[in-house]
């Protein structure tokens, strides 16, 4: 999710705040996909993301895309607007009551030598090892992805050449998107969820990102492991509801002496 | 560098009293000039002359207030940067603008990649390289890495990789060493000699004058003086105004 984040803010510059609320639908998509179509949200994801792809290009033309010359106060506005119309949709259509999608390996479990771990946890850090990988293949290896990360470095640069700078955006928001949707379905069957959970997931990835430093994927994938290993810390040692005390306060820490975060650039 | 060879050519690029204004702030009033197919045509004057506004608007980056600007006889105003560079203009802006965090043969293949060349592509790098041969070594290398004169080959090269037939350059010279100054104007005379026609925008006159065939000045956002180079390098005012004598 927070690769996602730190690919529309990496490309843009544009801080996405309808980013929790876009996982959120991903996760009701895996439920509705779970209930009527009898489809696994191991499976499922694929088409989350598909979906998920389409609403961020949708949003990126028809919004983002008249704001990108806007100050960033303008841009939080309107995706904080976005991030309004997408909770109060899903409040409307499924209701207040946090849910959960079963998934077949939700009660399994495996003992890894010494250590009891939960099947559904374990395919989902796979599987998002396999996302982060994949993205950062395209990223490297394809056309497309190398016209991202240039549009991404040097915007001015991107259009001098030639690139259709829209056109890289729409993809970069829409791959943005497709990677949040994916990790909604993907977490959708041991994480409860409901409409209101989309701020704290968009707050969650920020801290993420900004730990990692902003626009960094790699930085976003160590800064993810960082904060939720310090946070199942924290739950354990302080008290659950300590838990993000504990990532904010890392958050603090690395500020102070990477204040462009781990892997970040420093700002020029 | 024969002036009579290219003086007879078709009208390669036709600017036609085109004014481009920043808002309220007029930058270009009324600028006209034509580039034929073959030359090697400077565009010299002051900073803030305007040289740099005429060359953005030409490759799409700014609208027109008013004027047209034909390339090959069709008009081209009005069209995306992107088309533009697929009609055969490639743009080498100032500052380079090159993808520092990109190697220097991903930021060569990006000029390549946009204009839909993909075939004789590998020919088109091999041509880069052995003008370049320093980037040829380095290609590699992330291309905010290189020396400023490297990162200057590294964005002519980016933008030959399109196969323009119109090469434009924003002020080459900025900010390197005589030497390497020199090599690369070198490399230009090599590059218009090769059959790419050049628009060259310059602030070191006397330079600029050694290479081109033809030269405009630019001042205050009209078109001031133009000619061929001996006789704009002879007028008083050009000699007074740009050469110090």
């Amino acid at each position: 999710m927070a690769v996602g984040l730190s690919l529309i803010f990496g490309v843009m510059r544009v801080v996405n705040f309808a980013h929790g609320d876009m996982m959120v639908w991903g996760m009701y998509l895996a439920l509705v996909l779970s209930e009527r179509a009898r489809l696994d949200p191991y499976v499922s994801f694929v088409v989350c993301a598909a979906v998920l792809f389409l609403l961020g290009a949708l949003v990126q033309r028809t919004l983002v895309d008249r704001i990108l010359d806007a100050p960033h106060e303008m841009q939080i506005l309107l995706m904080l607007g976005v991030a309004l119309v997408l909770e109060n949709l899903a409040l409307m259509v499924f209701g207040p009551d946090p849910q959960r999608v079963s998934s077949s390996l939700s009660a399994a479990t495996i003992w890894i030598g010494p250590l009891f771990v939960d099947v559904a946890r374990l395919t989902t850090f796979a599987l998002a090892i396999v996302l982060t990988l994949a993205v950062y293949l395209f990223l490297f290896r394809t056309r497309l992805g190398r016209m991202i990360r240039a549009a991404a470095d040097n915007t001015y640069g991107a259009l001098v050449i030639g690139t259709d700078v829209r056109r890289v955006y729409l993809m970069a928001f829409g791959i943005g998107a497709a990677c949040v949707g994916a990790a909604g379905a993907l977490v959708s069957g041991f994480l409860p969820f409901q409409p209101a959970a989309g701020l704290s997931a968009s707050v969650t990835s920020f801290n993420i990102v900004i730990i990692g430093g902003m626009g960094s994927l790699i930085g976003a994938f160590v800064g993810g492991l960082l904060v939720s290993v310090a946070e199942s810390l924290g739950a354990v040692f302080l008290s659950p509801s300590l838990k993000e005390l504990v990532s904010f306060s890392l958050l603090v820490v690395i500020l102070l002496f990477r204040p462009a975060g781990l892997f970040g650039r420093r700002a020029t | 560098m024969s002036e009579s060879s290219a003086g007879s050519s078709p009208v390669l690029l036709k600017v036609d009293h085109i004014a481009v204004a920043y808002g309220d702030l007029v930058a270009v009033s009324d600028v006209s000039l034509e580039v034929r197919r073959g030359e090697l045509i400077a565009l010299i004057g002051s900073n803030g002359a305007g040289k740099t506004t005429t060359l953005r608007a030409i490759s799409g980056l700014l609208p027109l207030g008013a004027g047209r600007i034909e390339l090959g006889g069709e008009a081209i105003h009005g069209l995306p940067p992107s088309k533009i560079v697929a009609r055969g203009i490639a743009h080498v802006p100032e500052g380079r603008q090159l993808f520092p965090t990109l190697t220097v043969l991903e930021n060569l293949e990006l000029g390549a990649t946009v204009s839909g060349h993909t075939r004789g592509n590998a020919e088109t790098l091999d041509w880069v390289f052995r003008l370049f041969p320093r980037l040829r070594e380095r290609h590699r290398q992330l291309a905010g890495t290189l020396s400023g004169g490297e990162q200057q080959m590294c964005a002519i090269g980016r933008a030959l990789m399109a196969r323009p037939t119109l090469l434009m350059l924003d002020e080459p010279s900025l900010g390197l060493a005589p030497v390497v100054v020199r090599s690369i104007f070198e490399n230009l005379v090599e590059i218009n000699r090769a059959g790419t026609t050049v628009l060259l925008v310059e602030q070191n006159v006397l330079r600029a004058l050694g290479l081109c065939h033809r030269a405009y000045v630019i001042e205050n956002g009209r078109i001031a003086l133009e000619g061929p180079r001996d006789a704009l390098a002879q007028n008083p005012h050009v000699k007074q105004a740009y050469l110090g004598m």
